[in-house]
């Protein structure tokens, strides 16, 4: 592989990814006086975060009475108790001074009449353990995410961060056990680069794309799981992926949950606001898992609307105009312009579709990356935002829980790296032999000249998830998932570039996209087919309960390819301080 | 009379015709800007015949079909789908927008896509941006305040927030900036509408102490008052949002400070 000229880099520590957590971590690296690189296969501002819309979830009580136990008690509940009771406690004890410190980077948040930030009501946040809808999502209109990512954006300018942008990452370089940093190529001139690092903290986010809709976006391919993977290491729970009840029909565009926090609702062909049926208290505001199963079971027994019966409708049009225009004037653009719909007349078309991986790399609530075996670590390796699995949005995410995740953990990480690296430590020697082998896979997809194109694999890749590894499991679609999707796996022995160049050679990135995506999908339905009870958003036919005596367990799952090795490991039943004490399993009922 | 081409090297040539192979009856022809750093080539433009009973209804749709379907070499960049990352602004039909949200319906007869205008060409629709990313930076895009509350947010009338409104949306896709005729001519230091639509929404941010010292900053013959109102920006952006207004705000508070 000597052909490719190698550019090599030292740093103190790396990020890759530049979304909301990359960022944020970023930040707090280069105030500690870190030297830090922030790698990002596109424009940090491009990045998917600025999807976000609703809001982020903390206890200000700008709008009522609120306290972090509370959020602890439902993200506890909403993730079905799969979720690390260490890591909530932290994620939402640290909550509000985060909002707080984003407030102060400049995110122009919506506000209440004396001045404070806006909180609007989301699905799952409750007052009091359960009793009674609380306010505790903080929004900027139905833009909290680009406001949140171009403000992080600007102080990483603001703290000279340095950024290598539309760089590909290939592969971690893993040595005995340890993470030296990784490899990249700059899709500006062609190169390839070698960045060393005492720390890399992956940020690359979920992999959506490995269903056919979704509201992720194209570049949604969770590349660090796949490094991850191909270092041998597992990664968790990838059988929770998130069906969010309100895509738009037909396009997948998000339409946010901050709809029905300021009191749209939905209806069956009937009339009826059917979430009344399924989630008496919480009706339009149960969890996004729950929302999503009644909306399926309404579609199944012959309630949907449209022409094929395929999808319900979300009202809003009797919500007051001038709400509309101040809370929610992004989604009116967006229904106008993917569904034709002028929200303040008629209801949106909506259908469940695929939003989020509550599944990823696993790590300790100071981001620290897992090997699995027990709570050991990797050293030199960390992970935070939808790649990580930390775990805490367990089975299932609450609504406006991603954002505070992103930045809680994107602080954790760049505490924990100034705790353990000291700026400026030399770099030890590794071979070549890491190099060799990732140049290897890249040369050898970009010189592949079979049958199948790309774009053919990666759709029936796509088709084979939505159809086998949906809202609603069984053994035997789950048996096919894990059948078809190898077939699409095995058709990349055959596959096809014709684009043979190394600038902005987007046919090769498409591929190696897929070669990460196809890794997670099998890693996905075989953790799905293992598992054999319903929890949050894995909801087996043929396993309909909760069964905690076996499976209050993360799935641990290595994949080298084509085949996978599942394990479990402990949830962990214990909090952090005594401030707060361990919530033991209860039922679930909204 | 003085002549003036493009050099040589620069010419756009007629490029290959893809012809459709589904048998369709309803196909549109789509002429797109093709150029290789690497093959030594001049740029061209392509032609592809699409089937249009396949294909959703905007133009990043025609663009995922050709490159899923018909050619996969095409590069364009392209993230969201639905109008907020900024990702694939672009020339379509002469004018610019965002490929994820233009309907090709609104285009009459052969549909036809270019990067956008002015820019160095990186490879086919993919223009260089990072001089516009200079200057996004030069404005120091964050909050400077003097505040010593910390455990607090600073507290922002519901008035106040409304200024932000109309700027704070902006995705830098840069479709204003390069529909704008000063831009082109002195983009190496006229700010152009998309910087200057962010240095108005850190100007107007009324939790900003240091409004003075950033008016002052943009207060240049160059920096600013290239602009011409030409109006091109507002015309060009695909969000909606009106960065001739705020330039023209931004020259009537330095009129009446």
């Amino acid at each position: 592989m000597s052909s490719y000229k190698i550019i090599d880099h030292e740093y103190d520590v790396i990020v890759l990814g530049a979304g909301g957590s990359g960022l944020r971590a970023a930040v707090g690296l280069s105030e500690a006086g870190l030297k830090t690189a922030c790698i990002s296969k596109v424009f940090p501002t491009r990045s998917h975060t600025s999807a976000a819309q609703g809001g982020i979830s903390a206890s200000l009580g700008n709008m009522g009475e609120d306290d972090w136990r509370w959020h602890m008690y439902d993200t506890v509940k909403g993730a079905d108790w799969l979720g690390d009771q260490d890591s909530i406690e932290y994620l939402c004890k640290e909550a509000p001074a985060a909002v707080i410190e984003l407030e102060k980077y400049g995110v122009p948040f919506s506000r209440t009449d004396d001045g404070k930030i806006y909180q609007r009501p989301f699905g799952g946040m409750t007052k009091n353990y359960g009793n009674g809808i609380v306010q505790r999502t903080c929004a900027a209109a139905d833009r909290t995410g680009h406001a949140i990512l171009h403000t992080l954006y600007g102080q990483a300018l603001k703290h000279n961060t340095e950024f290598f942008i539309e760089y590909f990452a290939l592969d971690l370089l893993m040595k005995d056990g340890e993470c030296k940093g990784l490899i990249a190529w700059n899709l500006n001139d062609g190169t390839i680069h070698r960045f060393r690092a005492h720390s890399t903290i992956i940020a690359t986010g979920g992999y959506g794309k490995a269903y056919y809709s979704a509201t992720s976006a194209h570049t949604c391919t969770g590349d660090g799981n796949a490094m991850v993977l191909r270092a041998g290491l597992p990664l968790q729970d990838m059988e929770f992926v998130q069906f969010h009840p309100t895509g738009i029909y037909g396009h997948g565009t998000l339409i946010s949950e901050g709809v029905r926090g300021e009191g749209g609702y939905l209806v069956n062909s009937k009339g009826e606001r059917f979430m009344e049926r399924y989630a008496p208290k919480a009706k339009d505001l149960a969890s996004r898992d729950v929302v999503s199963r009644s909306m399926s079971i309404e579609i199944n027994e012959g309630r949907g609307v449209g022409k094929e019966q395929d999808h319900v409708y979300l009202h809003l049009s009797h919500l007051d105009k001038s709400i509309i225009e101040s809370r929610l004037p992004g989604i009116t653009e967006a229904a106008r312009l993917f569904a034709n719909v002028d929200v303040t007349k008629e209801p949106i078309p909506v259908v469940p579709t695929v939003h989020y991986n509550m599944g990823g790399i696993p790590t300790n609530y100071k981001a620290e990356v897992l090997t699995g075996n027990d709570s050991e670590t990797v050293p030199g390796l960390m992970a935070i935002g939808e790649a990580a699995c930390v775990s805490v949005h367990g089975a299932n995410r609450l609504g406006s829980n991603s954002l505070i995740d992103l930045v809680v953990f994107g602080r954790a990480a760049a505490k924990r790296a100034a705790e353990i690296v000291k700026p400026g430590t030399p770099h030890e020697n590794i071979g070549e032999t890491e190099t060799e082998k990732c140049l290897e896979r890249f040369d050898k997809l970009r010189n592949s000249n079979g049958e199948n194109s790309t774009a053919e694999l990666r759709l029936s890749m796509q088709k084979t998830m939505q159809s086998k590894c949906a809202v609603f499991r069984t053994e035997k679609t789950l048996k096919e998932g894990a059948d078809d999707i190898r077939k699409a796996y095995d058709g990349m022995g055959s596959i096809s570039v014709k684009d043979k160049s190394l600038v902005f050679n987007t046919d090769l990135v498409e591929t190696l996209e897929y070669d990460n995506l196809i890794r997670q999908a099998i890693t996905t339905v075989d953790s799905a087919y293992n598992r054999q009870e319903s929890r949050g958003a894995h909801a087996r036919e043929d396993f309909p309960k909760r069964d905690d005596e076996k499976f209050m367990q993360h799935t641990v799952a290595w994949c080298n390819g084509r085949d996978t090795k599942i394990d479990y490991r402990p949830v962990t039943k214990t909090t952090l301080t005594n401030e707060v004490q361990y919530f033991p399993p209860q039922e679930r009922v909204y | 009379m003085v002549q003036i081409n493009l050099p040589k090297n620069s010419e756009v040539q007629k490029g290959k015709y893809y012809q459709d192979k589904t048998g369709s009856k309803n196909i549109r022809k789509v002429n797109v800007y093709r150029w290789d750093p690497s093959d030594g080539e001049n740029p061209r433009v392509d032609t592809y015949e699409v089937d249009m009973d396949n294909c959703p209804s905007k133009v990043l749709d025609i663009l995922n079909k050709i490159k899923n379907e018909i050619d996969p070499s095409l590069a364009y960049r392209r993230s969201c789908a639905h109008g907020v990352c900024g990702s694939c602004a672009m020339n379509m039909d002469g004018k610019n927008g965002l490929a994820c949200t233009k309907p090709h319906s609104e285009i009459d007869g052969d549909i036809n896509i270019y990067p956008l205008p002015h820019l160095k060409v990186k490879k086919d629709l993919i223009g260089d941006l990072s001089g516009l990313y200079k200057q996004y930076q030069s404005i120091e895009p964050w909050l400077k305040t003097n505040t010593k509350v910390e455990t607090t947010e600073i507290i922002q009338s519901k008035k106040d927030r409304e200024k932000l409104d109309g700027a704070y949306e902006c995705i830098m896709c840069a479709c204003c900036s390069t529909s704008c005729p000063s831009y082109w001519w002195n983009g190496d230091k006229y700010l152009g509408p998309a910087v200057l639509l962010q240095a108005y929404r850190w100007i107007v941010d009324s939790r900003d102490d240091e409004r003075k010292e950033r008016l002052k900053k943009v207060a240049d013959e160059l920096k600013l008052y290239r602009c011409h109102t030409i109006m091109n920006c507002t015309n060009a952006c695909p969000k909606g949002l009106n960065p001739a207004k705020a330039i023209a705000e931004l020259k009537k508070m330095l009129a009446t400070s």
